[in-house]
């Protein structure tokens, strides 16, 4: 058991994903969810890549691994628009207070 | 227990202890520079994983550039009259029980499944297959990811722009 094998990675991976949905969850900062976001696609490349090397898959894996890398920059670029948007309109980022898409 | 190993579970607690404080601290800077070590964490595994592309881009892009958005966004969006940036949270308590649940429940299936492992030969630099992978199996993709970066790109700008009046 000591001994690293696929299935620590793939623990590693899960407990990474239950971390990033708990902060998603918990928290009210719309900055902060996106954090929780980032851990859980971190979690899902760890799979990806785990499984590429483990499974006798070829290179496929990392190929996936780098599109979803370049998924979460295109999200957080376009995340952080809406929020300053978002906070210049209504003065805070908080999720759970902003109910309305305009003033 | 080799040196494979070791340097295994040295990363794993760096990645899991900083993604942990993460998601705990109150303070919303502290936990932009926690994330920096999750990200390194999370390189070095892939770097064991034999993924020696994926880590430096992993580096590059997500703390050279998704981190720094990120904080860039803290600072954007906080009055920063005092040095306490704080953010509240809420539903600690049922949101701890259930993903604690079902983190116990991923955790279980993956050590009781039986997974067909048989290691494939990854090479020693993967930059130059990961290179002809791109332009042969996954050009299709790669176009269409170069289209969406740019559409993000000019989308995000026309969104964040301030409204000349």
């Amino acid at each position: 058991m000591l001994h690293v094998g696929l299935t620590h990675f793939l623990i590693v991976s899960a407990i990474l994903f239950s971390l990033g949905i708990y902060g998603i969850v918990t928290r009210k900062n719309a900055v902060m969810v996106l954090m929780g976001i980032e851990l859980v696609l971190n979690s899902a490349n760890i799979n990806f890549i785990a499984f590429s090397k483990y499974g006798n898959f070829g290179l496929g894996g990392q190929v996936i691994a780098l599109f979803v890398i370049v998924l979460a920059a295109a999200e957080a670029a376009i995340a952080l628009a809406i929020v300053l948007n978002i906070y210049k309109t209504f003065s805070n980022v908080n999720v759970d207070e902003i109910d309305h898409l305009k003033e | 227990m080799n040196f494979y190993d070791i340097i295994f579970y040295i990363f794993a607690a760096i990645t899991l202890l900083s993604a942990l404080f993460v998601v705990t601290t109150r303070n919303i800077v502290h936990s932009a520079f926690y994330l920096l070590f999750t990200f390194f964490g999370v390189a070095g595994i892939y770097v064991l994983l034999g993924a020696d592309f994926i880590a430096i881009s992993q580096i590059l892009i997500y703390v050279g550039g998704i981190l720094i958005l990120l904080l860039f966004g803290v600072m954007l969006t906080n009055k920063i009259t005092n040095v306490e940036i704080r953010t509240g949270t809420v539903h600690m308590l049922p949101a701890a029980i259930a993903t604690g649940i079902f983190m116990g429940a991923v955790v279980a299936v993956m050590v009781w499944t039986e997974w067909k492992s048989e290691p494939s030969v990854i090479p020693l630099t993967t930059t130059k297959d990961i290179g002809h992978l791109l332009l042969t199996d996954y050009v299709l993709i790669f176009e269409l990811l170069g289209i969406l970066l740019l559409v993000a790109l000019i989308g995000a700008a026309s969104i964040a722009r301030r409204d000349e009046e």
